[in-house]
């Protein structure tokens, strides 16, 4: 590579360069530095080098809700892929104008917040203006229940939340894909079903990762949804670094818990990508 | 609280841009005004219709009505204005820890008591000094956690806290989410150990949550959000729980089936204080405002308007004995133990989070 072709690569990396620094690494640099700042006696702190943060961290409670977040996350991006690529396939083989209607309905989807999408699914799991009043109705259940909070209520309005993520990012995938396989395989004697399995799904191994991890750092993030919709129990690590930041009053605690989830998410995606990306 | 004041804020920051972009040309009138925190909700609007009208009238100083979050969280916001030199208000209502918090880091002005005369209706636990012994934040309101039930779901009213760990009420109680808000080991130290001493030694505070973690299988819901336990109580969704006295009651004066319940133990008496925070600049109008605000007239104005109990002595008041039994009662209440959690904090918090995830 030669100086005079570089220059002007190297000018038009420069806004998006400067973008990131501010807004990513300064306050990620920020994060750092609180999550080993000293406390201070009046409940104050000072930055300086202190890792008492993650040694608080170190308990079996700490470590456990890190691994239940990571676990619940990973149980979300699966049932919404789960959900989202056979749709997406068959999405990808309707005419251009329901194509179009479908894609617009999923993009409007996007528009609903987390607190939103939390509330509106606490009134279908409650007992008195829920779902279960429609089981009553129609003779499944003889009494109407609360479904709320608990493991599945969380469960689902993340996936609900995620399933048009994890549509849009399979849709250029799977509508790319080369017809000409599927047709050689049914041509082959192959059944539907088989090619589902042996050639749709093994091509786009690499955008279901890509999908996986994204929609899995997504709903790593939620706090709204666990805390209205779960038990303490089913409260990720993200409720309790809110708790610390805003309840507590404990920004370094906190900040050394973002570390953590950081680590976590980062070693995920890092994992997922070295074993699970290559063709 | 949270979304209700992000929308809040958001709607106040829209509609001060708007007043700002079509009106360029005015000048500000030069007439005195002050930026005014109270809790958002129910508190603010109480505010807004009955108090700030009348003091704007009384004094000629125009109130701004901001809202504010409840606990930590606006403390923080104040913290980071002040590292900017900025008051995000000129007065506001602060909480017990966050304001022993913010006077040990002097993020609040002290106040000149001779401006406040009517500081002497107040009795002492409603002053708060820092460590040179300067006043720096005066009692506004009080109010009071009780035991509150749906009447439909609920046919007999509680009569004790005791009565959330009785095993019939399995899975029915939505209970404040933190130890900080809700005073649980406040309310159990008193119900099962005799009173809140227990809680001045660490092994006392273990004890006492060892009594507190049986209660956990009749907790339906552990709530940050007021609103959404308030509904799930008007509903009979949540039909028991510990919640706000005076909420309640301007909820069951609106018709909802709900009932607040001084159990015989006494409720929590919490309380807000006005701080002025240390950028803040309108100083004059700020005193003059805590002065107001002081006033028994004023404060039996709250007592009917908002529901929240005099922190003047009430024999100053005219509030009637019914009137006055609406707001507070008779009996010696539960105050809680501020200092624990200024001491303990990072232990208490711990011990809180491993009780509530079992």
């Amino acid at each position: 590579m030669t100086n005079n072709k570089s220059l002007p690569q190297y000018l038009t990396l420069i806004p998006s360069s400067v973008m990131i620094g501010i807004f990513f690494m300064i306050p990620f640099a920020l994060i750092l530095a609180a999550s080993v700042a000293v406390q201070t006696p009046e409940g104050d702190f000072n930055y300086g080098f202190d890792l008492a943060h993650f040694e608080r961290f170190l308990t079996w409670f700490y470590i456990e809700r890190a691994l239940f977040s990571a676990g619940i996350c990973a149980l979300i991006a699966a049932l919404s892929l789960l959900i989202a690529f056979p749709f997406t396939y068959m999405l990808t083989r309707f005419n251009e104008r329901a194509k179009t209607l479908w894609l617009i309905y999923i993009l409007a989807q996007l528009s609903l917040s987390e607190v939103l999408i939390a509330f509106s699914w606490q009134v279908l799991f409650s007992r008195t203006a829920g779902i279960g009043n429609i089981l009553e109705f129609v003779g499944i259940v003889e009494k109407s229940f609360a479904m709320a909070p608990s493991a599945g209520a969380v469960i689902a309005a993340l996936v609900y939340l995620a399933v048009p993520f994890a549509i849009l990012l399979l849709y250029p995938a799977l509508s790319r894909m080369d017809r000409s396989l599927i047709e050689a395989a049914r041509t082959l004697g192959t059944s539907t079903i088989g090619t589902f399995f042996k050639i749709v799904i093994p091509v786009n191994r690499s955008a279901l990762v890509s999908s996986s991890v994204t929609i899995f750092v997504l709903t790593l993030g939620a706090i709204i949804v666990p805390q209205v919709l779960g038990k303490p129990e089913h409260w990720t690590l993200s409720v309790l670094i809110t708790d610390q930041a805003i309840f507590n009053f404990n920004l370094p605690f906190a900040s050394a818990l973002a570390v953590v989830l950081l680590i976590l998410s980062g070693s995920v995606v890092a994992a997922v990508m070295k074993f699970g990306g290559e063709k | 609280m949270k979304t209700q004041l992000n929308r809040r804020s958001f709607l106040g920051t829209a509609a001060a841009a708007t007043a700002l972009l079509s009106a360029p040309s005015i000048a500000r009138a030069d007439k005195a005004s002050i930026k005014v925190g109270t809790y958002g909700g129910f508190f603010e609007d109480s505010f807004k219709d009955v108090i700030y009208p009348d003091f704007t009238a009384a004094t000629g100083i125009e109130v701004n009505s901001i809202a504010v979050p409840t606990g930590e969280t606006w403390l923080v916001q104040i913290k980071n204005a002040a590292r900017a030199k900025q008051a995000p208000t000129d007065v506001s209502l602060m909480a017990g820890i966050p304001r022993q918090r913010g006077i040990e880091q002097k993020l609040f002005k002290t106040l000149d008591p001779a401006k406040i005369p009517n500081l002497s209706n107040l009795s002492d636990n409603f002053k708060d000094y820092d460590a040179d012994g300067n006043l720096v934040a005066v009692g506004a309101v009080s109010w009071y956690i009780t035991l509150c039930s749906n009447t439909d779901e609920i046919a007999e009213a509680p009569t004790s806290w005791a009565d959330m760990w009785d095993p019939k009420n399995e899975d029915l109680l939505g209970l404040l989410a933190l130890s900080t808000n809700s005073y649980l080991l406040e309310i159990t130290a008193t119900t099962f150990f005799g009173g809140t001493d227990i809680l001045d030694t660490k092994e006392g505070i273990e004890k006492v949550f060892e009594k507190l973690s049986e209660i956990r299988p009749n907790v339906r819901l552990w709530y940050r959000d007021e609103g959404a336990f308030q509904q799930a109580l008007q509903d009979g969704e949540i039909p028991m729980g510990q919640y706000y006295h005076d909420v309640a009651g301007l909820a069951a004066a609106e018709g909802f089936p709900v009932r607040s319940t001084f159990p015989k133990e006494g409720g929590v008496l919490d309380s807000g204080f006005w701080i002025v925070p240390e950028h803040a600049e309108p100083i004059d109008e700020a005193h003059e405002f805590i002065n107001y605000i002081s006033d028994p007239e004023i404060q039996a104005s709250l007592s009917r308007n908002l529901g929240t109990a005099p922190v003047v002595d009430p024999s100053l008041t005219d509030l009637t004995a019914d009137e006055l039994a609406a707001v507070a009662s008779n009996g010696a209440p539960i105050l809680p133990r501020y200092d624990i959690y200024k001491e303990h904090a990072d232990w208490i918090s711990d011990k809180w989070n491993q009780m509530l995830g079992g």
